[in-house]
């Protein structure tokens, strides 16, 4: 009989970003939660930049938020400097960033974890899982302890058979200064899942006392601070502190040129596949010989430590030449590196082994999130992490998975991208790759997800409760912009006038005013009378100010949005049964055929995103799916 | 098109267009194919394993009473490398109609079914053989009923709408990439063309391509379904005679009494590839008798549904009331005027009642004066002015159209907001929402594009 102590529900493997989100969302949630992490002082870890957020980011991360997530409110209480991304570059794209206290962060997340019922953390190494009738039933850890559990979340990260570049010299490391996990790779490719191999890099670190910042441009934090959590509000939890920028030179390219020779990643030793948006140093003067400088920017680590974060020169060149390079910068003249910047290949798992629930096709109860499935980014890790550990509670209790589609969140928008149509590259996610963007803002996470949040029964009654008063506050604004309505006259259109609009023709709303690009909210306070005046301003000074009044402004571009989405839904909706055999479909290519095979897609909406899927191949499934429910109808009939 | 449900039934048809040729063709298509060729095709030779994609020859005898029918060549060829990717055979008979229907008859006698028009290029789209646009194309061949129909159809198979649109999404991902790039990587040191540039380009490679293309697909219209020209005016102008003298040859009867058309006649000609229906009316004037009365309904139902009027006067006597009346019928249309029987002497006059008399056109139906100029100027009437065919270029059907209509709609609001300074992200949605109905053209082309164009063209990643 095993030890009831060695019995859970769920075990999460990895203490990452996407394992801590899967861990405490699955205790929430009320399951029996079990984490593994080969060392206990890096839950949390951020390995590369010490920031959370930025475009589609900072969405995700909201995302999470809404859900009853972690990662905000994580943020918010350590960061050391916030700042808005986009505010001119349209409503749907306004992004937030931050910059953590690296130690701050990792350390509030471990007492997080440490705090929360039903669940218990140990410092161990998972070496295999176990599989009985096809569902995962256990796993074996390096001290050959036996543990029971009903469903398993791997978030392994860079972990999986990590090796460290540094030039030409290279060794096993899950992360610089921590041991890989090579038995549980190599049980992954055993249990026949296809895996590849990928590569990240990091910088070299800095010490800011041999930093010369007098000349460099400084960026500061914005006040008040654009907070992640829709619970968090009032001012800094942390002191602030600048970025400052500086570049490369000519100088520091012949650098690089000079010894690319000692390239792990153009000598070719380096066989997984880096990403195009976060390239190192020495690929982008390679590939760009044009470009005369590259932009860094001094990120500073933490209050309590001068290690800076110079953001822009991920390297895995030699350490010599890391200091060379780096001393040829402005401001970087005599500055000591720290740690080395090194390049990282770890295996991950082909996402297409995915179903839409995160849980792999192959075995039932087993879920993958994080950069297992090839995806770069904290918040992309938290994202899917905070889905696995939902839909591992699901699994448990044998309900239903929870699925965000596109038209919800960037969360759904980033799964539904890896699992139909894989990724060559870490994936990371862009705000163009959601086709509803407008639909899709960072104000309004919570309303597109608060109530999913809480019916699963993980966000907080209390963060919910919240969620509704703003809901409500933000209607009662909207209806008292639509109702109140002004009648053209000779002052109205004086004042119309002096805010350089166009005079009144007839009887509009200030709502439809609101939608003139030239009036804002402060200005409608000025076109009514007295007692109005004073509702109107309050609405300017609300908290959700910028909510109304976005909401009110693009109410164009968000019915047509609207309507899109209902397109969407319908092929969306047009399910495709699990037990499909596209084998047995005439008319399709064999080329179609393998992928639909490979991607069993669950609807005809989620085929038509498979690459290589023509229109054709699409009205041919179309044309089968109506047969086949024509027959199944006729079957029932004759019974 | 239509789709059907994919089914297993075999079908057949006279593949040849009817008429008396050298040979003609019977094509079955389907799982029953080759039996029901076994069953009614008896080789010459003894050894006869109906290899893939070989003719045979042989004679087609009817099972039941070993009757001989005809002398054949036939030829099966085997999934999936046939025009419908199921299994084809193909028997080539002479080419006399009454053959191929008794041919025809006997492959239906044996299983297969008859097939509807453009049922096997429905099949090669089912199955996934041919694209639509090229179905498409297919199918307006098959149905095409002048030369140029079938000159645009080809082009439009050979892929060239599909190029002309696929250069336009180009464009399209490009700019997006620029605007996406802004967006997704504010903090990067890169140059983004400014908004009025990217107007230009907008404007200049794909909304105005775009809307010629709409004017194209007007055109295509045209010569695909044809239009239908009434020939109106008082009884005795020579409607009929110009009818006549339009098929060049004697259909409608001629009698100097006035009345003796009773009803609408039509007939088909062609106007430099454009196909014409052309209708002769009853001269339209409250007859008394209840025949006539019947034809002066259908013919005022005629000249509502006309695309083009010819309103035709007699030059040999004076404007009367009862032109002046005709021509208050007909003037909410598209008309040309067309005074008749310039061969006799003139004896019409400017008239403040008939405006268009002021610059007539003069023909004799009876001499055939004036009529190429007459041709000429119907041409110039029905595409809008046009002296004639453009020569190269593609037409978009209907389908096509509405596709290309709804994506100059959100390009027109992609040019205003590039111009008034809307934000990128704004844009971008109709930007999105004009690709989307260009793809329903073509095909897809996805966010990954995008993002390849901008890794391709941008230094990016900090």
């Amino acid at each position: 009989m095993m030890d009831i102590a060695n019995r859970f529900d769920i075990a999460v493997i990895g203490a990452g970003h996407a394992g801590c989100e899967a861990a405490l969302a699955a205790a929430r949630m009320g399951c029996k939660t079990l984490v593994c992490v080969i060392n206990l002082d890096t839950i949390g870890a951020m390995s590369c930049n010490p920031a959370i957020g930025g475009l589609a980011k900072g969405h995700l991360v909201r995302e999470i938020d809404a859900l009853g997530g972690e990662m905000a409110r994580n943020i918010d209480a350590t960061s050391i400097q916030f700042r808005r991304l986009n505010t001119s570059k349209g409503p749907a794209v306004r992004s937030s960033r931050a910059q953590a206290d690296r130690l701050l962060y990792r350390l509030r997340m471990k007492k997080i974890l440490e705090n929360q019922k039903n669940l218990t953390i140990r410092q161990t190494t998972v070496d295999s899982l176990r599989v009985e009738h096809g569902r995962v039933t256990g796993l074996r850890t390096s001290l050959d302890e036996d543990i029971a559990v009903s469903a398993v979340v791997v978030a392994t990260g860079t972990f999986l058979n990590g090796l460290i570049h540094v030039g030409l010299k290279h060794f096993p490391a899950g992360r610089m200064g921590d041991s890989p996990s090579v038995s549980l790779a190599g049980w992954f490719r055993q249990q026949g899942f296809t895996v590849g191999r990928m590569k990240t890099g990091t910088v070299p670190r800095l010490d800011a006392n041999t930093i010369d910042y007098a000349g460099l441009e400084p960026q500061y934090s914005d006040r008040p601070p654009a907070f992640f959590s829709f619970a968090s509000d009032g001012d800094y939890r942390q002191p602030q502190f600048p970025c400052h920028i500086t570049y490369t030179n000519e100088k520091t390219h012949e650098i690089i040129r000079g010894s690319i020779d000692q390239s792990p990643l153009f000598a070719g030793i380096i066989e997984g596949v880096g990403a195009r948006y976060c390239p190192s140093i020495e690929d982008k003067v390679m590939r760009f010989p044009e470009k005369l400088r590259h932009q860094i920017f001094l990120e500073p680590e933490g209050i309590e430590t001068t290690e800076v974060y110079p953001n822009g020169v991920p390297t895995s060149l030699p350490l010599a030449t890391q200091v060379a390079m780096i001393r040829s910068i402005k401001g970087l003249e005599k500055a000591v590196i720290v740690r080395s910047g090194y390049a990282i290949e770890y295996d991950y798992v082909d996402p297409l082994e995915l179903l839409p629930s995160l849980e792999t096709k192959r075995i039932r109860g087993l879920f993958l999130a994080g950069q297992i499935n090839g995806t770069s980014g904290y918040e992309e890790a938290a994202g899917q992490g905070i889905m696995a550990g939902i839909n591992a509670v699901r699994s448990c209790r044998g309900e239903e998975p929870l699925i965000l589609d596109r038209s919800q969140a960037y969360i759904g928008v980033l799964i539904d991208d890896l699992i139909t149509r894989g990724t060559k590259e870490p994936y990371r996610l862009f705000t163009s790759r959601a086709e509803y963007r407008l639909l899709l803002r960072e104000d309004n996470a919570d309303e597109r997800l608060s109530e999913i949040g809480y019916r699963i029964g993980l966000l907080p009654q209390q963060q919910y409760d919240r969620f509704r008063e703003k809901q409500r506050e933000i209607d009662e604004g909207i209806a008292r912009l639509d109702n109140t309505w002004i009648k053209p006259s000779p002052d109205i259109d004086e004042q119309l006038e002096r805010l350089q609009s166009t005079t009144l023709k007839q009887k509009s709303s200030l709502s439809d005013l609101l939608r003139r690009p030239e009036l804002s909210i402060d200005d409608l306070g000025s076109l009514v009378s007295h007692d109005t005046r004073q509702a109107v301003a309050e609405i300017g000074a609300s908290r959700f100010s910028e909510e109304i009044q976005l909401r009110v402004k693009y109410k164009g571009y968000i019915e047509r949005q609207d309507e899109q989405v209902r397109r969407f839904k319908k092929l969306e909706s047009t399910q495709i049964p699990a037990d499909m055999d596209f084998t047995g479909l005439s008319g399709l290519s064999n080329e179609v055929v393998e992928k639909l095979g490979r991607v069993k897609p669950v609807s005809l909406g989620q085929a038509s995103r498979i690459s290589g899927i023509t229109p054709a191949a699409i009205s041919v499934l179309q044309v089968h799916l109506r047969k086949r429910s024509f027959e199944s109808k006729q079957d029932k009939g004759q019974r | 098109m239509e789709l059907g449900h994919a089914d297993n039934r075999t079908i057949a048809a006279i593949s040849t267009p009817p008429g008396a040729g050298g040979i003609g063709i019977i094509r079955i298509s389907g799982g029953q194919a080759l039996p029901i060729l076994e069953k009614i095709f008896t080789p010459a030779r003894a050894d006869c394993p109906f290899e893939t994609h070989r003719l045979y020859y042989g004679r087609i005898c009817n099972p039941a009473d070993a009757k001989l029918l005809d002398e054949v060549l036939a030829v099966y060829m085997q999934a999936p490398r046939t025009y419908t990717r199921e299994d084809v055979v193909e028997i080539h008979c002479h080419g006399s109609f009454l053959v191929l229907q008794s041919v025809l008859e006997l492959v239906l006698s044996q299983g297969a079914q008859l097939a509807e028009p453009g049922e096997f290029t429905k099949r090669a789209f089912v199955n996934g053989r041919i694209d639509l646009t090229r179905a498409e194309a297919v199918i307006d061949i098959l149905s095409a009923r002048t030369r140029k129909g079938v000159d645009l159809a080809l082009e439009q198979m050979s892929g060239k709408l599909f190029c002309e649109v696929d250069a336009m999404r180009a464009t399209l991902v490009e700019v997006r990439a620029l605007l996406e790039t802004a967006i997704d990587f504010p903090e990067e040191e890169i140059e983004i063309a400014d908004h009025r540039a990217l107007y230009e380009r907008i404007f200049n490679d794909v909304y105005e391509p775009l809307e010629n293309l709409i004017a194209r697909a007007e055109e295509g219209r045209i010569v695909r379904d044809g239009v239908s020209i009434v020939i109106v005016g008082r009884p005795n102008v020579g409607k009929s005679s110009l009818l006549n003298t339009l098929l060049q040859e004697e259909r409608a009867l001629v009698t100097p009494t006035p009345g003796t058309t009773r009803d609408t006649i039509e007939e088909y000609i062609d106007i430099s590839g454009i196909p014409v229906r052309i209708i002769d009316t009853a001269g339209i004037r409250d007859g008394v008798e209840e025949v006539e009365q019947l034809g002066i309904k259908r013919a005022k139902e005629s000249i509502n549904r006309a695309d083009l009027v010819l309103f035709l006067v007699d030059g040999s006597t004076p404007i009367g009331d009862d032109d002046r009346e005709l021509f208050r019928s007909i003037a909410h249309k598209p008309f040309i005027t067309v005074i008749n029987k310039c061969d006799l002497e003139l004896k019409i006059t400017p008239d403040p009642g008939l405006p268009m008399i002021a610059q007539p056109l003069l023909i004799s139906a009876l001499t055939q004066e004036g009529l190429t100029d007459l041709k000429q100027l119907i041409f110039k009437r029905l595409t809008g002015g046009r002296e004639q065919w453009q020569e190269e270029g593609c037409s978009p059907n209907l389908r096509h159209k509405a596709a290309l209509a709804k994506g100059l709609e959100a390009l027109g609001r992609v040019c205003d907001g590039l111009q008034s300074g809307l934000t990128n992200d704004l844009i971008t949605i109709d930007l999105l929402a004009c690709f989307d109905h260009l793809g329903d053209i073509v095909g897809e082309t996805t966010t990954e594009d995008v993002l390849d164009v901008i890794f391709e063209q941008f230094c990016l990643g900090k």
